[in-house]
């Protein structure tokens, strides 16, 4: 029984998180896209909470549906030209990128029908703390990855900092 | 009385067990009925925080606030909402409808979420997650979107104003928020909000963490958008902000959600700071469950005081305090509370 909620819900969640990005990339306003994306983040999150990923999923939340959209919201809203209606843009080159890419799907559809290979599957409990471990690891086994990422955090925040700096114009010459 | 709500609980499950269903299908009417229970606590409150406020405002401003429609007035927000929802819905002609619509609806949804993990009480919290304290942060900071929904799809220029101020505004103050509610998460060890309440036997956090409690409520207060930060509707500059187009009952909507964060955030002050369901000096002859409504209150009241004696801060203002005063001065107090808990730790405490 939960078995069977549980396919349920991933069925649900994977075509919400599909029909969404698709709606990413189809909606003429740049902002309704914006949106589309927060529920394909949200979608994401539930597939996390249901591998019992309880902290990982508040992180995307956290991260991506609430503070990411939140900064492509601000930069489409400041720097926008024109009408807002007719911001997400096509293209006319579908001739050319639609059988690039329809290529690229049934191979990759051929390639995961024709494996035969196995994925590993953790058959340990997930722990109840998961939370207390993955900030040992961070600082124990992934601690320069994690420092690289902060120090390239800084250099962006400096950069932003220079970017948006007040310009001063002197009025005397 | 301690027990009374866990018993309650306790027995409709007995209730439900008598008829011998899946557990799976128990815990889900568990689940609705709780939900139930908080969605009901929520509108009552809000309905009193209303009449509460009004007459807070009264008393400080030297009159006597609503008095007329029931006895000592207390009819005044029924009376109200039930204007409201008489009133027509105008959606204004260049609005995105769908999303202007779907704004109000979606609104009230991320603070009724949060109610979820809150204890009130010992073994009341609805859903002892672990990771409590990291999901109210998470799912709050959901309520920013769907203010700047409102505020773009109006399609009016106050609208929009006020929708980027309040992305602004609840960005740069869920920063310190988050940092301040970090230094107690450090002194616990845990982010599950009743081993937290429980971690406050002997010292509330209050005590220990001073500058963390000052932070977290001068945050609470810009988040839920209220005097001094209420930059977001500041009627003098942009009429409503996002609600300058709502009327009816999408008005009332957004008011509701006011004051449901506006809970929200003395829950959660009570919770982190103020010993939750615990008995100050022993005074356990007071339920758990009345402790904790009671500190709420208390909390309620300091947002309602600083409403009605203090004028509005400017943006810059804004934005220079919550940067350049809350961020560095939060920092310095994990800093400061590390070092702390490393030397009481050699020290032998």
């Amino acid at each position: 029984m939960a078995n069977a909620l549980g396919t349920v819900s991933f069925w649900i969640l994977s075509a919400v998180i599909i029909f969404s990005a698709l709606m990413v990339v189809i909606s003429r306003n740049i902002v309704h896209s914006i949106l589309w994306l927060v529920v394909t983040f949200l979608g994401t999150a539930g597939i996390y909470l249901m591998l019992d990923a309880l902290f990982l999923a508040a992180v995307q939340v956290l991260v991506y549906a609430g503070a990411v959209c939140i900064m492509v919201v601000f930069g489409v809203m400041l720097t926008r030209r024109g009408n807002i209606r007719h911001s997400n843009l096509f293209n006319s080159r579908l001739i050319i990128a639609a059988p690039l890419v329809g290529l690229i799907l049934s191979a990759a559809a051929y390639l995961t029908a024709a494996s035969t290979d196995n994925v590993p599957l953790s058959d340990g409990k997930v722990p109840a703390d998961t939370v207390g471990s993955i900030g040992q690891w961070l600082l124990s086994s992934y601690v320069i990855p994690f420092e690289t990422a902060a120090i390239l955090l800084l250099v962006a925040l400096i950069g932003a900092v220079f970017l948006a700096r007040e310009v001063k114009t002197d009025d005397r010459h | 009385m301690e027990n009374i709500f866990v018993n309650i609980s306790g027995s409709i499950r007995e209730l439900i067990g008598v008829l011998g269903l899946p557990p799976l299908f128990n815990e889900a009417v568990m689940i609705t009925v709780k939900v139930t229970g908080i969605l009901l606590f929520i509108v009552l409150n809000a309905l009193w925080l209303v009449y509460m406020e009004r007459k807070v405002a009264g008393y400080i401003q030297c009159r006597y606030g609503p008095n007329r429609v029931g006895p000592k007035g207390l009819l005044q927000t029924a009376a109200d909402i039930s204007k409201l929802i008489s009133k027509e819905i105008i959606i204004p002609s260049g609005a995105d409808k769908i999303l202007f619509l779907l704004a109000p609806v979606l609104i009230f949804t991320p603070p009724l979420m949060v109610f979820m993990v809150v204890p009130f009480g010992q073994n009341m919290a609805a859903v002892d997650l672990n990771i409590g304290v990291f999901y109210f942060l998470a799912v709050a900071s959901l309520s920013t979107v769907i203010f700047w929904i409102a505020g773009w799809a109006s399609n009016n220029k106050y609208s929009l104003l006020g929708g980027m101020r309040v992305v602004a505004q609840m960005i740069s103050y869920e920063l310190p928020m988050v940092l301040a509610v970090l230094g107690v998460v450090m002194i616990t060890g845990t982010l599950n909000m009743s081993d937290i309440v429980r971690a406050q036997e002997n010292l509330w956090f209050i005590f220990a963490q001073p500058v963390a409690f000052l932070i977290y409520f001068i945050a609470g207060v810009a988040e839920c958008n209220r005097v001094p930060f209420d930059l977001t509707e500041g009627e003098s500059e942009i009429v409503a902000g996002p609600f300058t187009e709502y009327s009816g009952m999408g008005f009332a909507l957004f008011f509701l959600a006011e004051y449901t964060n506006v809970m929200l955030v003395s829950f959660m002050a009570a919770t982190l700071f103020l010993g939750g369901w615990l008995a100050p000096f022993g005074l356990t002859i007071i339920p758990g469950w009345a402790w904790m409504l009671i500190k709420v209150y208390i909390m309620i009241f300091l947002f309602m005081w600083l409403r009605w004696t203090y004028p509005r801060v400017r943006v810059d203002q804004l934005m220079g305090f919550g940067w350049k005063v809350l961020v560095p001065l939060s920092l310095a107090n994990i800093f400061i509370t590390g070092v702390a808990i490393k030397v009481l730790d050699k020290m032998g405490w």
